[in-house]
């Protein structure tokens, strides 16, 4: 269909008719190859090399707004695939999904997503709730669930800032496309049980933005102490994780020199006291 | 009951008929400006829009009938996302969508006894103005490539001579809007006040990160307006204190 489309020139009738305003049903009907749906991949030999795995993502809320961080490496087996990957994905103004999981499905997903956000977006002449879009994301992932099967395990995490709300919210998920509001915070991804419980202890309900971000690449700092597939901010190399912010002026990658400072803080920190900060006992 | 009608009298008579449609709606005007290209149509509806986003960089503008050109608007929204997805962000181009629409304009208007009762603008704004493109497509899919302004419907031809009275080239946002309200005041003749509720106004703004689209809407909208309207009472070319004072125009 789309070969005769980019022979004639001229939009075929699919593209008229009112049909759906979702960009992958769309897609479904009129270039079905186009989407990464892999259903009658061979279900025989393991999968484990076939695409790299990708590590720690953390998410917290702050009054105003949400952040999102995470490691930039790599793994396939015990092999570094890559030092300095990005798996935050800015969806629209007002959200990004983060991906753990198979990097090579995750990308591909987080990039539907963000097509298909937009997709609604200019053809309704406004965005999806934040809901809609979690919800829409929780389709999504159920779709690809026979891949899940087969090994091809990808979790996404979405923060997003719910503008009828005023604040920040984080939803994450299974592979099967459940669908659970976290509050606060939450941390996906083979480091994440490390980062977790340096989020526990650090976390406050009143954190400024930068000290969200502070906190987010201490938790980090965390994973990659204890998990050799999640890196630790690589100051040789100047590769330092990926922080995204979300408020009510929309979305915001913090620069690298931002978070640069931010990490060298860290690790100045750590070489007084390689356990990080502390908590206090009560 | 067989009769001879010549092609070139039924050509004329669709084409007339497609004027005659066209002209019974009320204008759109796009203009650059110093930071990108600018989108005003005279517009009483605050949900039906005239003006939209098809992509990154794109952006279109239509007059004439509202079903008609919706759909043209969604076939183009769906052939930028799908090409966009297929290939990459950048490989989406205003060329390529004015061609998709110039084809299927002219296969509707050759094949079909009813020619679309439409005129619509597409235009992508480039890194520099120099590279900004404002395509114009007719009923009949000829394509125009349009530079520093443009009106499309009702009185075109009044509007556009309104325009050129007072266009001048990297004028700053606040100019170029009121340069587009003295534009579309003069529709039918007649001289009428245009208000911040029957302007429907959005901006492809070169220096916006991710998409540049953005509508002007609301208090901002009444703001920028205000502004433009003091800036001619001055008439002086004296520049306003309103920010666009460093043009060297």
């Amino acid at each position: 269909m789309s070969e005769a489309f980019m022979g004639s020139g001229r939009l075929p009738s699919a593209f008229m008719s009112p049909g759906t305003s979702s960009f992958v049903d769309f897609l479904n009907q009129v270039s079905p190859d186009r989407l990464p749906n892999l259903a009658d991949l061979p279900s025989n030999g393991s999968p484990a090399h076939l695409t790299p795995e990708a590590t720690t993502i953390v998410a917290m809320v702050f009054p105003g707004g949400v952040v999102l961080a995470g490691d930039r490496r790599a793994t396939s087996g015990n092999v570094i695939a890559n030092r300095d990957m990005d798996k935050l994905f800015r969806t629209d103004e007002f959200s990004a999904v983060a991906i753990a999981g198979a990097a090579g499905i995750g990308i591909e997903l987080a990039r539907l997503f963000q097509v298909e956000l937009e997709h609604y977006e200019k053809r309704e002449g406004r965005p999806l709730s934040l809901e809609g879009k979690a919800n829409r994301l929780a389709t999504m992932i159920r779709s690809n669930l026979g891949l899940a099967m087969q090994g091809f395990v990808v979790v996404p995490l979405l923060v997003g800032y719910d503008t009828a709300r005023g604040e920040g919210r984080i939803f994450s998920y299974d592979p099967v496309g459940g669908r659970y509001e976290e509050h606060r915070y939450h941390s996906i991804g083979s480091g994440s049980t490390y980062a977790r419980g340096a989020l526990k202890k650090l976390y406050r309900d009143d954190l400024t933005e930068t000290d969200a971000a502070l906190v987010a690449l201490q938790a980090l700092y965390d994973a990659a102490d204890d998990d050799s597939a999640t890196g630790g901010p690589d100051l040789h190399r100047k590769i330092y994780p990926l922080v995204d912010v979300i408020t009510e002026d929309g979305h915001r990658r913090m620069s690298s020199e931002e978070v640069e400072s931010l990490a060298e803080t860290v690790v100045a920190g750590r070489s007084e006291r390689p356990d990080g900060p502390t908590a206090p006992v009560r | 009951m067989p009769f001879y009608v010549s092609p070139e009298q039924i050509m004329k008579d669709k084409a007339d008929y497609a004027r005659k449609g066209i002209a019974r709606g009320r204008s759109a005007v796009v203009l650059q400006y110093d930071g990108g290209i600018l989108f005003v149509a005279d517009n009483m509806s605050r949900t039906l829009h005239k003006i939209s986003e098809l992509y990154d960089r794109v952006a279109f503008a239509a007059v004439g009938r509202y079903n008609e050109f919706e759909n043209l608007r969604l076939a183009g929204v769906r052939f930028a996302d799908m090409h966009g997805y297929t290939y990459d962000r950048s490989d989406v181009t205003g060329q390529m969508l004015a061609n998709a629409y110039a084809q299927t304009l002219g296969a509707v208007f050759t094949e079909s006894n009813k020619p679309w009762e439409v005129e619509i603008v597409v235009g992508e704004v480039g890194d520099t103005p120099d590279t900004d493109q404002i395509y114009r497509i007719t009923f009949d899919g000829s394509v125009v490539d349009e530079h520093d302004f443009l009106a499309m419907g009702g009185s075109a031809e009044r509007v556009t001579a309104a325009l050129r009275e007072r266009y001048v080239k990297n004028a700053s946002l606040t100019e170029a809007l009121q340069v587009a309200v003295h534009g579309l005041a003069h529709e039918n003749g007649e001289r009428r006040e245009l208000q911040a509720t029957s302007l429907e106004v959005a901006v492809l703004e070169r220096s916006r990160p991710h998409r540049k689209f953005r509508r002007i809407q609301g208090d901002r909208l009444v703001r920028m307006l205000e502004q433009a309207n003091a800036a001619v009472e001055e008439t002086a070319p004296q520049t306003p204190d309103d920010g666009g004072a460093t043009d060297g125009v």
